[in-house]
């Protein structure tokens, strides 16, 4: 599933990035395959939206988002 | 442990990666999936450490020790066999520790050895739980390892520990009658009281305040507020040092018309070099000011939610939301603010940012339009509390930020560029300034204020001192304190030159020998107004404003109408007049394409723009 399609609050764990012109960037700051992530807000209108990270928080527009596949943790582990 | 090998049962809840676990220690291959129950039978594997072996049974997921499946009463039945399992290795999901302690709180009661393995910690760190290991050990009496069964983390430490002496577990669950789940947990969560945190204390402050600072309307309100609130500290926290920075040169140039010996080399220091130096020092009280706000907001992390919150808007209009602190830093000088569009990694973004963030009104257009607006707005109270001329000087604010906004769009749409656009940034957590960064951020963006503009400025000053002051014929000794010698020198043949293309905006040729001393830096407007109309001190916008307003055209009429005055006033909002900028805009696009095309843009949108409101208020 997609970045975009993980509910606010669910915790998710990056499994691929696909090709884009910002693909390196999204890695740079931490979106890398196996890392866990977490959406915690929507800012107005719904975009950007901002993911808790390992470390930090970090925010990227749907468009971002939607290029970066996550496997949704089993529900027992969202908080 | 005697050599002989024995008997370890591996058990946990289901999904908390025991054959993960298993696989690991065993090196045996089976299947793992999330879906609960595909451990059908016990599996056995056989773990080895040089010649000592030790057998491991795997059990499918529990979570009681009363069985409610068949899956379940198979996992059980292990511990009826015969040899009965000398050690319970159990597995608990460390990011959920609470449930996952149940089954073993059950298991802990039947004196059988145990050891306890924390999964899943990269996941517990994730969630902010902090686990003391040491402490769970002694509690429990148990050896408690922490491990991540996916990536193997930890798991060669706790395969040694197979081999060593197990223990008991000591701590008493429930009580010695009552095992009810409810005295259960109520014992499991006295040993998680003692022996984990929850780290979230600092992130839970972030999140309250985000709740506010990215609220769908809130979020606006605030950032709203906060403007008003430094634009209004700007204003007045500035004019007390401005004040006296206007005193001091004041005083030193009456202090050297007294000592200096007379000459060319007085009338420069004095009229040139000090009038061009006090011309840039009088803004850096605004520009610090405003800076110390800038890097407040930064430092603190505000910067950053209203990015985030105007990152949709200002798409677009051909922006991003890390456009927002160069337009809001365009508001004291558009040279650092255009040095702040580094951070904006789409060169489309940044190329648009640059070239409207001249149109936000600079620190440098203030004392154009408080010249201008005290001629021609009466003070009077509007609502009560504002006053017609603050007003009037909001609005032209407000037209800055309008027309580089629109600006923006019709370069988005000229702009032709196919990479996308990314808004990729961190929301840092807030915290309490850091005043030395700021007072180092303040005081590196003012003095390169100074030194970057100031150069500029003070060179043009001494240009036009020159232009001023001496005129195509022969005449070399007349004094700059009298307006028709102005009109023989250099700066006013260039003056009358360009009359005929300014007369349609209402200019005429004194205000066209402003305009051309005015590309150096918008505020020498003042300075070059007070040089034409003979004001002794630089700053007197007393004596300059009286002198100005009784200026007649030959027909009778005053130079500076309503019309006239307003017709400047928009030609400095939109006007590209500032050489450092041009220069700046050169250094940071590597090419004069877009300086010259900010130049031709800026300039014909004054003009029109003046056109436009000549012609409507004559």
């Amino acid at each position: 599933m997609r970045l975009t399609e993980l509910p606010i609050g669910s915790i998710a764990r990056i499994s691929s990035i696909e090709d884009s012109p910002y693909k390196e960037k999204l890695k740079e700051m931490g979106c890398i395959p196996g890392v866990l992530v977490k959406p915690i807000m929507k800012a107005p209108f719904g975009d950007p939206i901002a993911f808790e990270l390992e470390e930090y928080t970090l925010s990227m527009r749907k468009n971002e988002a939607y290029s970066i596949q996550v496997n949704l943790l089993n529900p027992l582990f969202n908080s | 442990m005697d050599n002989k090998s024995s008997k370890i049962v591996l058990v946990g809840n289901p999904n908390c990666g025991k054959s993960s676990l298993f696989n690991n220690l065993t090196k045996l291959k089976q299947k793992i999936t999330n879906v609960p129950g595909t451990t059908i039978e016990n599996k056995v594997g056989t773990v080895t450490q040089g010649k000592h072996k030790i057998q491991l049974i795997d059990t499918p997921g529990t979570y009681s020790f009363n069985p409610k499946s068949l899956d379940e009463k198979e996992a059980i039945r292990v511990f009826f066999e015969d040899p009965s399992p000398d050690t319970i290795l159990y597995i608990a999901d460390a990011s959920n520790l609470k449930r996952n302690l149940f089954y073993f709180s059950q298991l802990a009661q039947h004196g059988t050895p145990m050891i306890l393995a924390l999964n899943m910690i990269d996941i517990a760190d994730f969630k902010g739980f902090e686990i003391d290991v040491e402490r769970l050990e002694k509690e429990l009496g148990i050896r408690v390892f922490k491990i991540n069964a996916r990536t193997g983390e930890g798991v060669s430490t706790l395969k040694k520990a197979l081999f060593q002496d197990q223990f008991v577990p000591h701590y008493t669950f429930g009580s010695e009658n009552d095992h009810t789940h409810e005295s259960h947990y109520d014992s499991i969560t006295k040993l998680l009281n003692k022996t984990t945190k929850i780290k979230t204390k600092r992130e839970l402050t972030t999140s309250k305040i985000d709740a506010f600072a990215t609220h769908p309307i809130l979020g606006y309100l605030i950032f709203l507020l906060v403007l008003l609130f430094i634009f209004q500290s700007v204003f007045t926290l500035a004019s007390y040092p401005m004040d006296w920075i206007e005193n001091g040169f004041g005083m030193l140039g009456e202090y050297l018309t007294e000592t200096l010996p007379d000459g060319w080399v007085k009338k420069l220091i004095i009229h040139g070099l000090l009038a061009g130096i006090a011309g840039v020092v009088v803004f850096v009280p605004q520009i610090a000011i405003l800076f110390f706000f800038m890097s407040l907001l930064e430092d603190t992390g505000y910067m950053a939610r209203v990015s985030f919150i105007m990152d949709k808007m200002l798409r677009g209009l051909g922006l991003s939301g890390k456009s927002v602190v160069p337009l809001l830093s365009g508001a004291a000088c558009a040279i650092p603010a255009i040095m702040s569009t580094r951070n904006i990694e789409n060169w489309k973004d940044r190329l648009i940012t640059i070239m409207v963030t001249p149109l936000m009104s600079c620190s440098a257009r203030l004392p154009v339009y408080t010249l201008l607006i005290s001629m021609a707005i009466p003070n009077t109270p509007v609502l009560g509390f504002v006053s017609l001329q603050a007003l009037v000087m909001l609005s032209m604010y407000v037209l800055g930020t309008v027309a580089a906004l629109v600006a923006a769009i019709v370069f988005k749409w000229a702009i032709k560029y196919t990479i996308p656009s990314y808004f990729i940034m961190e929301l840092p957590v807030y915290h309490s300034p850091r005043w030395g960064n700021i007072w180092v951020n303040c005081w590196q963006k003012s003095r390169s204020f100074v030194t970057e503009a100031g150069k500029i400025i003070l060179i043009i000053s001494v240009v036009l001192w020159f232009l001023a002051s001496y005129g195509p014929t022969t005449d070399q000794s007349f004094s700059i304190q009298e307006s028709a010698t102005l009109e023989q020198s250099y700066a006013g043949h260039f003056g009358k030159a360009i009359e005929p293309s300014i007369s349609p905006i209402g200019f005429d040729w004194k205000i066209g020998i402003a305009l051309i001393t005015s590309f150096a830096a918008r505020e020498v407007f003042v300075g070059t107004m007070s040089t034409i109309y003979s004001v002794g001190d630089e700053e007197n916008f007393d004596q300059l404003r009286e002198k100005m307003k009784k200026d007649r055209h030959k027909s009778g009429e005053p130079v500076y109408s309503l019309a006239v005055i307003l017709s400047l006033m928009v030609f400095y909002a939109f006007a590209m007049q500032c050489m450092s900028t041009l220069a700046v805009v050169y250094k940071e696009t590597r090419s004069w394409k877009w300086p010259a095309i900010q130049f031709v843009y800026m300039t014909a949108l004054a003009y029109f723009g003046s056109w436009v409101v000549f012609n409507v208020f004559s």
